[in-house]
């Protein structure tokens, strides 16, 4: 009886995994290069830890997986991880609070139940925190990071998003939304339902006026946050701090030649951001986020720590990355006659293609020659010329080779290319 | 086309047979002296209908056994608002039946609001016999730190002590206030509901049994959405809180009561208020420095796991089912008291072609039944039970009463308790194999046993309880 996978669940195939393992590489590499350290927290996690924060939504929190573990008796649940902000922010306090400034990244699985089937409900995400800096240079670093990543697979172009969560709290204050109603409206307004704005209509006119452009104009430079600035009716004017700090790090990219979109209704995402939320879309496909939460280290219980991070997502990545798979062409490696016979040379001989970057794969005869570029024979002895060689690909044969012969051979057709094709060459 | 309909037992059941009577179905068999689960309907000959505990009739609808049920308001959203798959849809408020859900605490909670709730310190005790409906409500009202421990039963018992919070339902104010409940929000409020299973209301013509509801309006319909209304409430006094030295003593209600207070007047263990009925939750113990509640047998092991119990008085059955899920669990059984004996087995369906477990195995390898289904009220003995005899692939299907009323349709085999086997038979079923024995004994807190505070004072009762067993 055939068993199938978990509803909601993905399988990852040989070439998906491929290029898993190549955005995995490639992230750590980047964040190592700036100086983040990869950290590892276990898949499973007290609910309390989640619910303590007080900020993710009661929505979120249903479509937790959470069950009472062994030693549950007391009623404890536990939960897998929904989220990977959360535990690094635990993982911080935990272990590294006596750090001024932690620079912390992870490739961690989070899970959440999603309905319809349509979408898995393990998703994947490579995630960095810079924790300890309040400075919007911080938040510049973490974008660029990312952005790193990215064109170092190959992604591009990405666009990139920028929006202010204290903004939109400051807003449902400033506009009198019942305090009960505001996380509510705040969620509305973060997943993009901008129809609440307009909804809010027994404001004066100018306010009116106000909501409506900010929910139809996207900002390219810094010259748009001034032209609000400019415009902000004076009911709103507790708002300026918050487009001051969305200007200053604009600035900061503005300097560094980086384009960006100032978008307020950008910004669907966790509700621990304080100021700053950023994400980066290739088209209309949202490939990560992130912003910058100055509370959630005290809510976890750690001392008053600002910090900032972002988690791409992987599982959004991998259609858009192109790899190659490095260890091809293959071989397939044959001794004719030898059924069941003494193995040695066989190994033997394989051990010294694979230590020159071959794979090599034995032949049980159940093989498929196609599958490989090249079928070795093991005729005689490997030192006194008992190899023979085949190129599938054209046919060509070579008898008679010595195991320096072979190598040789192989090395002469195994040139790769090291340029990759989706890279321009300018 | 055989449509199936869920009735169910209980409170409800006497306005649902009025409805029903009113509705034209001339059902037989449907009054509380019957004691078949199967009511015929002389209007539908064909209709088959099946009577179920309330808490199982919405599960038995969402995953399609049944089409169509008369469900309480309460246990159709305690079911959706865990599991967002929308297998269920409500038909029709039935205009009866109503009851309030409430969020309460009860006279002498430091508790008075909802807000005393939220800024409390430690960890929020919630307990009900909806833990589904609690932990959502947990989640709105953003609880930051929070246990729900669900119950089998009488959640009245648990505040102000040994919970800070109970969700618990009543027809009225009033019945809060006999509980000695104190309701500080209002979560939901509903009657009864004709619900159905999305599938057979999109693909099946179920109208012919729809169509006589259709006449019958009810004067009201009430919203049906969990929302927290506050309720101000004003201090109260209530009894003074057990101190750290004393030892608490849960005894059970239901059918090991009347054993339980033969033993203890054998013993001259004096007790005031546990003999009426139903029992007071706090009867008078005349024993120094020991305090009683009176709780369901089936939640005492885990109560007195976390510690709000030194000491219970259960059956091994309900011990066994809390060591499968925990097995480090803190509890051990002191004494064996052998009053309340009975048989846990697993039993078919007379027509069920299974004499012996080996015939299970060799259904399940010869694919006439894909999936074992095994339906208990003791669920992780049920589990163990299918790991122990590699019956694979198999499903536990969580009951909470009436469980015989499962077989053969619902369900291939239960695991259940029998005291004689009559109550089986007359059902038409038949036991395949005993899984162990159990009787009434005496649980205790590994911990409070060494607990210096108490242990002399545990240990008086253990004697005094050993040598009743021997008088």
């Amino acid at each position: 009886m055939k068993i199938p996978k978990c509803k909601g669940a993905r399988d990852l195939m040989p070439e998906e995994m491929q290029r898993f393992s190549r955005i995995k590489a490639v992230f750590r590499k980047c964040c190592s290069s700036w100086g983040y350290k990869e950290i590892r927290t276990p898949t499973i996690e007290y609910l309390h830890l989640f619910t303590s924060a007080g900020t993710l939504t009661p929505e979120m929190l249903s479509r937790v997986y959470s069950f009472l573990d062994w030693d549950g008796w007391s009623g404890e649940r536990v939960v897998l991880r929904p989220d990977g902000t959360i535990p690094s922010a635990r993982f911080y306090v935990e272990h590294l609070s006596h750090l001024p400034v932690a620079r912390l990244c992870y490739i961690e699985n989070v899970f959440s139940f999603e309905g319809s089937g349509q979408e898995s409900r393990e998703r994947w995400q490579c995630g960095a925190e810079l924790i300890g800096g309040r400075e919007p240079e911080g938040d510049a670093e973490l974008i660029m990071l990312a952005l790193e990543v990215m064109d170092e697979l190959f992604v591009s172009p990405v666009n990139v998003k920028l929006s202010h969560v204290g903004f939109y709290k400051g807003l449902m204050e400033a506009l009198g939304v019942e305090e009960t109603k505001r996380e509510e409206r705040l969620r509305q307004i973060l997943s993009g339902d901008t129809s609440v704005l307009s909804a809010i209509q027994d404001q004066p006119e100018d306010i009116q006026r106000f909501l409506k452009l900010l929910g139809g104009l996207r900002g390219k430079s810094l010259g748009f946050l001034a032209n609000l600035n400019a415009i902000l009716p004076p009911s709103l004017s507790r708002l300026r701090p918050y487009l001051d700090d969305l200007a200053q790090v604009a600035e900061l990219l503005d300097g560094i030649g980086q384009d960006y979109e100032i978008d307020f209704t950008a910004g669907k995402g966790f509700e621990y951001y304080t100021g700053i939320v950023f994400q980066f879309y290739s088209e209309d496909i949202l490939l990560g986020n992130g912003g910058r939460y100055d509370e959630l280290i005290r809510l976890v219980g750690g001392r008053d720590a600002p910090a900032s991070g972002f988690a791409l997502s992987i599982d959004s990545l991998l259609p858009l990355i192109y790899h190659e798979d490095p260890a091809a062409p293959s071989i397939l490696l044959t001794q004719p006659g030898k059924e069941h016979g003494n193995m040695k040379p066989l190994f033997d001989l394989a051990r010294e293609l694979r230590r020159k970057g071959h794979t090599v794969m034995f032949d049980f005869g159940r093989e498929r020659a196609s599958d490989c570029r090249w079928i070795v024979r093991l005729e005689g002895d490997s030192e006194t010329g008992g190899v023979a060689l085949r190129d599938t690909k054209t046919g060509r044969e070579w008898k008679g080779l010595t195991l320096n012969d072979l190598l040789d051979t192989l090395g002469r057709h195994h040139s790769r290319t090291t340029d990759h094709p989706l890279r321009d060459s300018n | 086309m055989t449509l199936k309909l869920a009735l169910p037992k209980g409170w409800l059941q006497p306005d649902t047979a009025v409805l029903l009577e009113r509705a034209g179905f001339a059902l037989e068999g449907y009054d509380a002296s019957s004691r078949s689960y199967r009511p015929v309907s002389r209007a539908f000959p064909d209709l088959f209908i099946k009577i179920f505990h309330e808490k199982d009739i919405a599960i038995q609808v969402a995953i399609g056994n049944y089409d169509l049920a008369v469900c309480g308001f309460d246990w159709f959203q305690e079911l959706r608002v865990k599991y967002h798959t929308h297998t269920l849809v409500k038909i029709r408020d039935l205009g009866y039946g109503k009851r309030d859900l409430y969020a309460a605490t009860a006279k002498g909670s430091p508790i008075h609001s909802l807000s005393d709730l939220k800024a409390k310190e430690g960890p929020v005790r919630i307990v009900s016999e909806y833990p589904n409906l609690a932990e959502a409500f947990a989640f709105r009202l953003r609880l930051r730190n929070f246990r729900v421990m669900p119950l089998w039963g009488a959640p009245e018992a648990y505040p102000p002590e040994h919970a800070d919070i109970a969700l618990v339902t009543a027809t009225s104010p009033k019945e809060m206030d006999e509980k000695g409940l104190v309701p500080l929000a209002q979560i939901l409020s509903g009657h009864a509901w004709l619900i159905a299973n999305r599938d057979s209301m999109e693909r099946k013509d179920l109208s012919r049994v729809l169509g006589p509801f259709h006449g019958i309006e009810p004067e009201r319909a009430l919203s049906d959405e969990l929302s927290i209304a506050e309720m101000g409430q004003s201090v109260e006094i209530g009894p003074p809180h057990p101190d750290e030295q004393t030892v608490m003593l849960a005894l059970p209600d239901g059918h090991q009561q009347v054993h339980v207070q033969a033993f203890l007047r054998k013993i001259g263990l004096e007790i005031r208020g546990y003999e009426s009925s139903p029992p007071s939750r706090r009867p008078a113990l005349g024993m120094k420095g020991v305090s009683a509640k009176v709780i369901r047998p089936q939640d005492m092991p885990t109560q007195v796991a976390n510690g709000n119990f030194d000491l219970a008085i259960t059956g091994r059955d309900w011990l066994r089912d809390q060591l499968y899920q925990f097995p480090s669990s803190p509890v051990k059984e002191l004494v064996d008291f052998g009053f309340g004996r009975v048989r846990i087995v697993a039993v078919v369906h007379n027509d069920f072609p299974a004499a012996r477990i080996s015939d299970l195995h060799a259904m399940l390898h010869s694919g006439r039944i894909p999936v074992l289904r095994i339906a208990a009220e003791y669920t992780n003995i049920a589990d163990q039970f299918a790991r122990v005899h590699h019956l694979s692939p198999y499903k536990v299907i969580p009951t909470w009463g009436a469980t015989e009323a499962f077989l053969p349709e619902d369900a291939d085999v239960l695991i259940e308790n029998t005291e004689t086997g009559r109550t089986l038979a007359k059902h038409n079923l038949r036991i395949i194999e005993t899984l162990f024995e159990s009787s009434g004994c005496l649980i205790g807190n590994s911990q409070s046993l060494e607990d210096p505070l108490k242990k002399d004072r545990i240990q008086q009762l253990v004697e005094m309880f050993r040598k009743g067993l021997g008088a």
